[in-house]
């Protein structure tokens, strides 16, 4: 039943204070980004959630696929080498 | 006292019609954006009642005759339009005044600092609104200068001095806010490709008529729905 | 939703290529499906999932929408009559919450390709139902009060455990509406206590609008277990955590002490306590007014049905209007350079998302330190 006057659909992205990073509040429809960026202040800041908004459309997001998860984010878990726990240090030794 | 009244029944009165949308807005966004900007004036309006008396008192036991605000805010909502037109015309007034009472040394200074951030968000969304509804489709530019014509003439009142706020250290000066108002209300207009009217901005009694407590008939229905409840338990907390 | 018809394709292609590895393959995403609910883990929206709980999620998540929506005709009713600024302010806030709840739970039904003005045009078309609750007229005051109370408690009380919902953007909607919602239910109920504890007409007042709202709000939970069409599959997928009647039950252990602590009664002889059980034992809800009103044949169903669609099909030219507009004033499309206003560096992670990308990018905007 979609329309040509349908709104695009937007990703809202949050900035809850200073010092973080945006994050992704959720979603809202709206004509056009200046409109989107007021009806996310409205909807998504109405308790002083946030001090900086972005919004994008959603089209304009392009997702991994949960297909591909095994070879996008298996491989990383197998290099323990990356996190410091991975080495023993003896005793005594500070500031490392 | 009187001048806090005029400011906070503006606020009060078109709080009121906002509210009016709730449920029939024409998008779920604007119910939002609508109840934002409603609850914005509401607050304004309670501090400033509070500054002449009871708050309640003032707003639910008033007669129409003592109302102090603007036929303009008092107007039936209309189509959305029509209400945006009343918000942009309004809006871009009180942004306006409050932003020079915030500068000058009156003693609505400090309030006017506060609300004047509230403020230039309804005037944005009204511009933003009049933009879209002028240069949009054939029938929302006809129904947005409808608006802007029908109420034309509640915008001179805007401009006539109120008692106990235009001082000498109030930093308002009406001709200057008028000159100012329609400056800027020319450039939204004509940006939306709809054109200002040039007819008088008020009829020939009615100048300043709301702030001398003649209202428009439909307000008293208006306040009569607002105070019915109230009214009907005397002496009653809620 | 592309992606998600993508997926769907990439079953059928599949499928006709080699029937013996799809089997496979089926198999396999049943089984991580079925482990990731197991494991109590969220599902995302572009994972695989059986078609029953795609359904059942987008079913369930329009009717919690169009219950939010809907929900707020019957407060709106109050809001230009509050009797005093302070709950005049405190009511058109709660019915903008319920907009904004609204469309935090059409956003979530569109992370699986329902859009928003598919599930509206199916609530106008009378083709998806909302919370039968709403088909009651608010007739005093008092009842802004009941509905508080009861109404948003027993919704609570429902909505409590689906921001553990197995599905991902249905639970974290329902954790933000919860936070939410949280002062709605005590002005409710400060709303009641101080009728009651007002003049005898207030009290009269209130006393009336919880015997009206009781049982239409025990009602809220559902079918009784042995009734219920939907819930056991829901329990097993974790959409739905507990049952009806347990519900319920821990309704009313909440509400017998409340309603004392507010000087009110509840409309029900049989309540008593049951050292036993260590639960209240209640009267026999009446489902037939439930039967009838989900019929359609409740108070208020065909004028806040006629409400909605007006308000829809009366703000049609606003929303083409600023469709018009939008178009008129796109920026060009120039896939190279990024636009003017764009973030220095990209938002849109990828696991941030849960609406898949189809088509080509439009301009983001961002906006610093605003209001």
């Amino acid at each position: 039943m979609s329309s040509s006057t349908d709104w695009p659909l937007w990703e809202v992205f949050v900035r809850s204070r200073r010092g973080l990073s945006h994050t992704h509040a959720g979603s809202l429809h709206a004509p056009d980004a200046e409109m989107a960026l007021r009806n996310a202040r409205d909807l998504y800041t109405r308790r002083s959630e946030g001090v900086s908004i972005w919004v994008v459309p959603s089209t304009a997001v392009t997702a991994s696929s949960p297909d591909e998860k095994d070879s996008f984010f298996e491989p990383a878990a197998d290099k323990p080498y990356r996190h410091p726990t991975f080495y023993e240090i003896p005793d005594g030794v500070k500031h490392l | 006292m009187n001048a806090a009244l005029a400011l906070g029944d503006d606020a009060l009165v078109l709080s009121h019609r906002l509210g009016e949308w709730a449920g029939h807005a024409p998008v779920l966004e604007e119910e939002v954006a609508l109840a934002n900007i409603a609850l914005d004036l509401l607050g304004q309006a309670r501090v400033l009642l509070s500054l002449a008396g009871d708050e309640d008192e003032l707003a639910y036991l008033r007669e129409e005759r003592a109302f102090r605000n603007l036929q303009l805010v008092e107007q039936p909502n209309g189509d959305f339009a029509h209400t945006i037109v009343r918000q942009l015309y309004f809006s871009v007034y009180q942004h306006l005044l409050y932003e020079r009472l915030a500068a000058g040394d009156g003693a609505f200074a400090p309030l006017a600092a506060k609300a004047v951030k509230e403020v230039a968000y309804h005037r944005d969304h009204a511009e933003q609104w009049v933009l879209r509804l002028g240069d949009g489709t054939e029938e929302s530019h006809r129904r947005t200068q409808a608006g802007l014509d029908a109420l034309w003439r509640f915008t001179g009142e805007m401009f006539q001095p109120v008692e106990g706020l235009d001082g000498p250290d109030s930093g308002v000066d009406r001709e200057e806010l008028r000159t100012t108002w329609l400056t800027a209300v020319t450039e939204t207009v004509e940006r939306a490709t709809l054109n200002l009217p040039t007819g008088p901005q008020s009829g020939g009694w009615a100048a300043g008529a709301g702030r001398q407590g003649l209202h428009t008939e439909p307000f008293g229905r208006m306040i009569a729905e607002m105070q019915h409840l109230h009214r009907s338990h005397p002496g009653a907390s809620w | 939703m592309a992606a998600v018809t993508a997926d769907q394709t990439t079953q059928k292609t599949l499928g006709t290529v080699d029937a013996g590895r799809t089997a496979d393959a089926e198999a396999d995403r049943v089984a991580a499906f079925d482990a990731t609910v197991a494991a109590d883990e969220r599902i995302e929206p572009r994972d695989w999932m059986p078609d029953a709980y795609r359904a059942t999620l987008i079913r369930q998540m329009a009717q919690h929408a169009h219950s939010e929506i809907i929900g707020m005709q019957p407060e709106a009713n109050w809001i230009t009559r509050a009797p005093s600024l302070r709950r005049k302010a405190i009511l058109m806030a709660k019915v903008q919450d319920e907009a904004g709840h609204g469309m935090y739970l059409y956003s979530a039904a569109e992370t699986l390709g329902a859009s928003r003005d598919e599930l509206l045009d199916k609530l106008h078309a009378g083709r998806q139902r909302y919370s039968s609750i709403f088909n009651y007229p608010t007739l005093t005051w008092a009842d802004v009060g009941a509905i508080g109370w009861l109404v948003d408690g027993a919704a609570i009380t429902n909505q409590v455990p689906l921001c553990r919902c197995s599905y991902g953007p249905y639970a974290r909607a329902m954790v933000r509406i919860c936070k939410e919602e949280s002062f709605h239910q005590r002005q409710g109920y400060e709303l009641l206590l101080a009728l009651s504890r007002g003049t005898e007409a207030q009290h009269a007042m209130a006393q009336d609008a919880v015997n009206r709202w009781w049982w239409p709000s025990l009602m809220m939970f559902g079918p009784p277990d042995d009734a219920s069409s939907h819930s056991e599959q829901s329990m097993a997928w974790k959409i739905k955590r507990h049952s009806n009647d347990e519900l319920r039950r821990r309704f009313v252990d909440i509400c017998v002490p409340q309603a004392e602590a507010l000087g009110l009664e509840l409309p029900d002889p049989d309540i008593r306590w049951n050292e036993e059980l260590g639960r209240h034992e209640f009267g026999a809800i009446d489902w037939s007014e439930f039967q009838e009103v989900l019929k359609g044949n409740g108070p208020c169903n065909e004028q806040r049905i006629t409400q909605r669609r007006r308000a829809h099909e009366e703000g049609a030219w606003v929303r083409e209007a600023a469709a018009a507009y939008a178009a008129k004033h796109a920026p060009k499309p120039s896939p190279s350079a990024p636009p003017a206003a764009a973030p220095a560096s990209s938002p849109a992670s990828a696991s941030a998302s849960d609406q898949p990308s189809a088509r080509t990018a439009a301009s983001a905007r961002h906006v610093e330190e605003t209001a």
